[in-house]
């Protein structure tokens, strides 16, 4: 399923990830049920759903901890099931569940991942000082990462994963936890990577007041994807004044 | 597309080995404490347990010794064996560690195939059980436990296949353990069982005169033939025999390791079941 509309998908554009079809299962209950979108290179998608809905299952199957019960998920092309290291190599990823080694500096915490990347010594180190620069932390690239606050941390989780220069960013409820201020500032940064370098963005989230009015999203609602579009356009389809309204009446139990 | 190539080559992988393995030691300095406790604990055995045993437990000439030898000389290699097992389970508590911490995620989603991935978690293990095993040494010659100079090199190769082996039992117990809670489990049942049936403390013979089963156990034990490769290659000897079911094992177990690493395990630990995010 893609994108039709002229904000929404450039025709001549192959899409960043492409999902098809995508179920996913613990047990006896589904947490994915046919799942299929695409998003189109250097486009901003928000995937948004109440707790519960299945983004952190959608999460895992894009970055391989999860293998899919069927389906399929491509990466600028490259299937994920079959050819796992050229599209991961693509990607740079932002766990909800905070990632970084406390006890090393953020300096040893960037070349632990750059080296992992398969990435030189000598290219890490450079990377690793544009990345924290480009953040305002390069000053304290050699602090431990347990002295930073949750805000910083969170900004050097995004330096790490964009060392490698992947072309699609995939950030997991990346501003739980953090103060107004710190998630104003971290979705700025992340819509400046949209627009001036043309990073692909999938910006999971349940708090639809991180995201505009016209934001591309993506619902999801007890597995399934519920609707696709701008977020006011969503709301209007569904008969809603606002987003909000429309979130929220996604958290409610099925009549 | 960025910078980073796609199709990683030979230099791609050595360098993610150089990484794992300089995390392994910048995280091994650190906790100065996992280090010292390293030292102690069979630190505490030569100098207390093998002290009061030396009287009550002769040890007959047995290869690799050419003379008699005093009972601290005997469980050298042993405590080496104990130090390179207790270090393959901090690996795997590292593994679990790192589950819970989130940073084997990032780990997991390196372009590089995960049993690569792997491998360089376990031989990095190895190499930092390395410095522990030099420094007992160290001290136990300040305690007369004299090996011939050739020992202390051809002693490096037989450690490192050991705490291979171990590393790998670790890493196959990581993938089993669900919790970092469930580990003294582990401890209780594998552990103390491998270390006590096994020539680590006494000579086979001397465990066959007390019991056949308990010999027999201790003979198919794999952490017997680690230890009594590391005892030979101490006293610059080769065991065949040994090396053959220490490689050997070692290298079963990392390819089950490696087979039975689940990734997901453990994804949806914190949150409520029947509610995944």
């Amino acid at each position: 399923m893609g994108y039709s509309g002229a904000t929404m998908s450039p025709l001549n554009t192959a899409p960043a990830v492409s999902i098809q079809k995508l179920c996913h299962d613990y047990g006896q209950r589904k947490a994915l049920i046919d799942v299929s979108f695409d998003i189109p290179a250097g486009t901003f998608l928000a995937l948004l759903g109440p707790n519960g809905a299945g983004k952190t299952t959608l999460f895992s199957l894009l970055t391989r901890l999860l293998r899919p019960a069927s389906g399929s998920i491509q990466i600028f092309g490259a299937d994920l099931a079959h050819s796992p290291g050229p599209a991961l190599a693509r990607m740079g990823v932002v766990f909800q569940q905070p990632t970084l080694d406390l006890d090393l500096t953020l300096r040893q915490n960037l070349a632990y991942h750059g080296a992992i990347q398969g990435l030189s010594p000598k290219h890490v180190k450079l990377r690793s000082q544009a990345e924290l620069e480009r953040f305002g932390l390069w000053a304290r690239c050699n602090e431990r990462v347990r002295d930073l606050n949750g805000g910083h941390r969170r900004r050097v989780e995004i330096a790490r994963a964009l060392l490698h220069e992947p072309d699609l960013l995939l950030l997991d409820e990346a501003s739980a936890g953090l103060d107004l201020e710190s998630r104003t500032h971290l979705y700025q940064h992340v819509r400046n990577l949209c627009r001036d370098e043309g990073k692909t963005v999938l910006w999971t989230t349940h708090l639809v007041e991180e995201l505009n009015a016209d934001e591309l999203a993506v619902l999801l609602q007890r597995g399934q994807v519920k609707g696709q579009g701008p977020l006011s356009a969503l709301a209007a389809a569904q008969g809603h004044d606002d987003a909000n309204a429309l979130v929220l009446s996604l958290s409610e139990p099925a009549s | 597309m960025g910078k980073t190539a796609t199709k990683l080559g030979f230099l791609g992988y050595w360098y993610c080995f150089y990484g794992v393995l300089l995390r392994e030691l910048q995280r091994f300095l650190q906790q100065r404490t996992r280090f010292l406790s390293s030292l102690v604990r069979p630190l505490l055995w030569l100098v207390v347990f093998a002290a009061g045993f030396r009287a009550a437990l002769g040890i007959a000439i047995i290869p690799p010794y050419e003379t008699y030898i005093t009972y601290e000389v005997y469980i050298v290699p042993g405590l080496i064996g104990i130090i390179i097992l207790f270090n393959g389970m901090q690996s795997s508590l590292s593994m679990v560690y790192d589950r819970e911490m989130g940073s084997m995620r990032v780990l997991l989603t390196s372009p590089l195939p995960r049993g690569w991935l792997l491998l360089c978690k376990l031989l990095a293990g190895a190499i930092v059980s390395l410095f522990q095993v030099y420094a007992f040494l160290l001290v136990a010659r300040l305690l007369d436990v004299t090996p011939p100079a050739i020992g202390y090199l051809t002693v490096l190769p037989a450690t490192v296949i050991g705490a291979l082996m171990l590393g790998a039992l670790g890493l196959l117990l990581s993938s089993l353990i669900k919790q970092l809670e469930n580990f003294a489990g582990v401890m209780n049942f594998v552990v103390f069982p491998l270390f006590f049936l096994s020539s680590a403390l006494y000579p086979l013979w001397k465990m066959r005169e007390a019991n056949e089963w308990i010999y027999w156990i201790c003979a198919v034990n794999p952490f017997t033939h680690a230890v009594e490769l590391i005892r030979f290659a101490l006293y610059g000897q080769w065991n065949g025999p040994a090396l053959a079911v220490t490689a050997g094992t070692a290298t079963v177990l990392t390819l089950g390791a490696i087979a039975g690493f689940d990734p997901g395990r453990g994804i949806l630990r914190r949150k409520t079941p029947g509610k995944p995010g």
